[in-house]
């Protein structure tokens, strides 16, 4: 009976945060992802190329979003991606959950993990395991 | 192609085949339920000469060195010089990159590739704010002329040409090399080498951009003008095609979308007055060279062929060396995978071999670790010896343009010039690229390329080995390079040391004149040269362009 | 939950960012909860103004939206903008992309921005939307700008909630203006030709003045909609367009009738929508629920019911109305 997009009492969508911290430009995967999102029915806010980690942190709060996505491609993640979850504590929102896409030499990724990323995605992902983990992970805040 | 009579007979016993070839499929299936490029382009299973009865030799084929130049720009190729072997190369401070350039010339390359990091990419000084993080880790560090200095120590720029992958602050690191040439008594008109220096494609698909279009334009104008007058030797632009497939395009769109870029930065160049033919020979262009061996070859075919069209037939240009498409390659790096690493060895053998025997100028080959991080010394070694036995004893180095003639490569090439060519088209009919971009029309049509690219992996409609086929749970540990984090606090001192010893005065005013120079119509170009003599740093200079000129901000295309 | 709604109140009027930013998600949500916080905040609301931004899509409203809020905080007014794009219809989901283009104001203080989806409403604003105009107001912006989906027919929602309505155009659009004339002239206070540079800028702002002329109850109103030309990329027509608002604004007040006027037209609209939300929403699921529409579509299907009759019959049982 819903129609599909409405949603009903109780029931809350999954609201996302994409974005591409650092003056990184490869946005080709970020934008991919925000489809594939989409497509699974989560709200996605896409908030462009280069942003700060303060930004980032602010329109995740204003948007009231239950996770962030941030996309590296060009190497300078081990600053920015601990830098976001840095930032979510300082402003007691360190209920996001906070996840990583892109390109990690593989031994930066146990150390993104203990600052705070819940997962790390690297090239090759099937798009039904990026979104199928935020379907596990991800609960809309109640 | 052929005469009548000879076609009907082939016709008719293509006719038969084709029965034989039901009839077979129907005992027996065929691999897949669809055979396709990498860009989707659908193949079949047999090309005969009724698929190249339209082609007239003279007209379509013809000689290397003639127009149009299908088979190639120079009427010897390969057989008097090899393409350049010409590696990008770039990681943490100068030291760093000097000493990769020199590992890489002892080891066989002919001319130097400079890959920048991040900040110097985007026309930020190291300690920038904004830079925080992306000191030296993906290209080299450059803050001012001192740093160009280093870069290029030891190294013989009188002999060899450099290629420099730089965008909205070209004008500036382009003057540091000019100065930094003049310094060691080599003249601006002995240097040679390349700048990209192509904001079209960065407002498509790479997107390093700082100022709007419009002034983007202006300044590559300059650089056009400034190339033809006093720096004869030197490609101002690298009119690339690269970008736009990373960024998920199709092989027409990568074709169309760089002619596209191609024409409008002629007709900038025509605008301000300069003469077709003092120009146009120095344009040069840059693709990507992907998986699909036989739609790459035919698209460099056809790349040479329209290039030489538009000019001839659009542009009128009269001297033959403005309708050659020179081109760097590189071979495709999202191809790449993470998954297995040795493997991409192999896959950018396999796309270097389809440059080589398309007729590129010059060629960078990716190391097999580019999926993780910057190449290691070992990696870009492999890759170099991969162009060199490519070169040395693969024999397709020993012909000019083999294929030629193939009834299925001619066929391709045909169609990828029509289906290209439909492209310019429209976009002409939206009033030309720069309209196009600001309808961010050839954005919109990446972004479905690559979006629908996606779901066939995903779907394994399209097979990437080791990712979605013969998966192995192994893990194959490559050693990767890393960059000292360290090195962003010392770049920060050194860049400092040089703002120290410097003439502020002689900075201040060189700075003003050029904002000055830049709100009128002067060419910019020798306002720049005095500022990095006088050790203004390449923020400083772009951050007078950013005040006059605004800045570009991403309008978030998906 | 006295004490907790006082402090959402609490929290909410003093600007609270966080606070605000939950308070339209448990709306959009339905969160049952959330229309008692509306219920406290009501009071508070009445001194935003609040300016509708709508066109098709790729008109350059998100840009335009841009530039209004940094003349907007130039003059030191503080600024709530509501972004609002299509849900998609056959996942459910959406890519909400405006904030891109408004990113510059992130960090800015004085700005809140939200992205919020239709989730399914044609008329390009939800009834979410409305209660979050409700809950920027209470937060004290001065201005509340809200930018929606450019369906072309349907903008005529925004002009319930918005006291200036800006339509946004760009050239060339011809013959979409007369497909325009249903509704989208009447809806329009003001007119707005973007990307202005463009060649049939002219020929465009004499088609819509030609619309507005024939269309006799403008005079009536007394508010004459100028039409303005712009190229908001490039900053060029903001201020103009900020001046034209200040002139309705002040057209709006200069009469306490006109004024009663439109505050009956806003309730009227809000509680129309409220019930007709309530309905679908409560009714509709109880009937589901029931069995009875179950019942109801299996006699359709066995042919021995038609539906008018079994909608009678369903609503006979809960509504007395004329119809037999």
């Amino acid at each position: 009976m819903e129609r599909k997009g409405q949603t009903k009492q109780g029931q809350r969508k999954v609201r996302i945060l994409v974005a591409k911290p650092g003056l990184d430009g490869h946005d080709r995967g970020a934008r991919i992802i925000a489809r594939a999102y989409r497509d699974a029915g989560f709200e996605v806010v896409y908030s462009g190329l280069h942003q700060t980690p303060e930004e980032i942190v602010q329109a995740a709060i204003q948007e009231d979003v239950d996770m962030i996505g941030l996309s590296s491609l060009a190497g300078a993640h081990m600053y920015l991606f601990p830098r976001v979850v840095e930032l979510l504590k300082e402003k007691g929102a360190d209920d996001i959950v906070v996840c990583g896409g892109g390109i990690f030499p593989q031994e930066d990724i146990p150390k993104l993990k203990k600052a705070g990323i819940k997962e790390i995605f690297t090239p090759g992902t099937p798009l039904k395991e990026v979104v199928g983990w935020v379907e596990e992970h991800v609960e809309p805040r109640q | 192609m052929f005469k009548d009579k000879v076609i009907e007979k082939i016709a008719l016993d293509a006719k038969k085949w084709q029965q034989v070839h039901q009839e077979a499929v129907a005992k027996t299936p065929e691999r897949l339920r669809r055979f396709s490029t990498v860009s989707d382009y659908p193949i079949d299973e047999l090309y005969t000469p009724l698929d190249i009865q339209e082609i007239d030799f003279t007209r379509d084929i013809g000689f290397p060195g003639e127009f149009p130049f299908t088979r190639g720009v120079q009427p010897t190729m390969y057989r008097v010089r090899l393409w350049t072997m010409r590696m990008f190369a770039g990681l943490g401070t100068a030291k760093d990159t000097n000493k990769r350039f020199h590992l890489l010339v002892n080891q066989g390359q002919t001319g130097l590739s400079t890959a920048f990091d991040m900040p110097t990419l985007m026309g930020y000084d190291t300690d920038s704010p904004k830079a925080r993080g992306e000191c030296g880790r993906c290209g080299v560090a450059i803050d001012t002329l001192s740093d160009m200095e280093v870069l290029f120590e030891g190294l013989p720029i009188d002999k060899i040409t450099t290629s420099m992958t730089i965008n909205p602050p070209a004008p500036v690191l382009w003057a540091m090399y000019i100065a930094m040439a003049e310094k060691r008594g080599i003249s601006r008109q002995m240097i040679g080498g390349t700048i990209q220096n192509d904001m079209l494609k960065e407002f498509i698909a790479q997107k390093t951009f700082m100022l709007p279009p419009k002034p983007s334009m202006r300044l590559i104008t300059d650089t056009i003008e400034f190339g033809t007058n006093e720096v004869p030797r030197w490609n101002t632009i690298s009119i690339s095609g690269y970008h736009i497939r990373e960024a998920g395009s199709t092989a027409v769109q990568e074709l169309a979308f760089t002619l596209a870029d191609g024409i409008a930065y002629v007709e900038a160049a025509l605008e301000r007055g300069l003469e077709i033919d003092s120009f146009a020979p120095r344009l040069s262009f840059f693709f990507n060279s992907h998986l699909d061996f036989f739609e790459e070859i035919a698209k460099f075919r056809a790349a040479r062929r329209m290039w030489a069209r538009i000019m001839k037939e659009r542009f009128k240009a009269k001297d033959p060396r403005s309708m050659w498409l020179r081109f760097h390659t590189q071979t495709a790096g999202c191809s790449l995978t993470a998954q297995q690493p040795y493997n991409n060895v192999v896959r950018t053998a396999l796309e270097a071999l389809a440059a080589v025997v398309g007729g590129t100028q010059s060629l960078h080959t990716n190391s097999l670790d580019e999926v993780l991080a910057l190449p290691t010394e070992e990696a870009a070694t492999i890759a170099l010896r991969t162009q060199q036995i490519i070169a040395e004893e693969s024999g397709v180095a020993n012909t000019i343009d083999p294929l030629a003639g193939s009834y299925f490569v001619e066929h391709l090439t045909n169609d990828l010039e029509e289906e290209a060519f439909a492209y310019i088209n429209k976009i002409d009919d939206m009033g030309g690229m720069v309209a196009a971009i600001e309808r961010n029309y050839p954005q919109m049509e990446i972004a479905d390329a690559a979006y629908k690219y996606q779901t066939q992996i995903d779907s394994k409609e399209k097979t990437v080995v080791g990712v979605n086929k013969y998966y192995t749970e192994e893990e194959f540990p490559v050693d990767i390079l890393h960059i000292d984090p360290e090195l962003e606090r010392q770049q920060i001192e050194r860049t400092n040391q040089v703002k120290e010893c410097r003439n502020k005065g002689e900075v201040a005013a060189a700075l003003d004149r050029l904002g000055e120079a830049a709100q009128g119509h002067e060419n910019l170009m020798p306002f720049i040269i005095d500022a990095v003599n006088a050790s203004a740093t390449e923020q400083e200079i772009c951050d007078v362009f950013r005040d006059i000129f605004g800045i570009y901000r991403d309008p978030g295309v998906y | 939950m006295r004490s907790n709604m006082s402090q959402i109140t609490e929290k909410v009027t003093s600007g609270d960012i966080r606070t605000v930013a939950k308070l339209i998600r448990d709306i959009d949500d339905k969160v049952p909860e959330a229309r008692e916080f509306l219920k406290d905040l009501y009071p508070f609301t009445g001194r935003a103004y609040v300016v509708g931004i709508t066109g098709s899509p790729g008109v350059g409203k998100s840009t335009l939206v841009d530039q209004m809020v940094a003349h907007l905080r130039g003059n030191g007014k503080t600024v709530g903008v509501l972004a609002v794009d299509p849900t998609s219809p056959f996942s459910g989901g959406a890519i909400l992309g405006d904030r891109v283009r408004m990113q510059r104001h992130s960090m800015d203080e004085g700005v809140f921005i939200r992205s919020m989806a239709t989730r399914g409403y044609f008329g390009g604003l939800t009834q979410s939307t409305r209660s979050a105009i409700d809950v920027l107001d209470a937060m004290g912006k001065d201005y509340i700008l809200v930018e929606t989906v450019g369906v072309g027919q349907d903008e005529i929602d925004i002009v319930q909630s918005a006291h200036t309505t800006i339509i946004v155009l760009v050239p060339g659009m011809g013959d979409d203006i007369q497909a325009l004339k249903a509704g989208i002239l009447e809806a329009g206070d003001i007119f707005v030709v973007n990307k202005a540079d463009r060649e049939g800028t002219d020929r465009t702002v004499n088609d819509i003045r030609l619309m507005i002329e024939m269309d006799e109850k403008r005079y009536e109103a007394g508010w004459k909609p100028p039409i303005l030309t712009a190229q908001a990329v490039f900053n060029k027509g903001i201020q103009e367009i900020l001046e034209e608002i200040e002139n309705h604004r002040a057209f709006l007040a200069s009469s306490l009738e006109r004024q009663s006027a439109l505050r009956y037209e806003k309730a009227k609209n809000d509680l129309t929508e409220m019930v007709k939300d309530r309905i679908i929403n409560e009714v509709l699921a109880e009937i589901v629920n029931s069995g009875e529409f179950e019942e109801a579509l299996t006699s359709i299907m066995e042919r021995r019911l038609d539906p008018y009759t079994a909608c009678d019959m369903i609503i006979s049982k809960r509504v007395k109305t004329g119809m037999k």
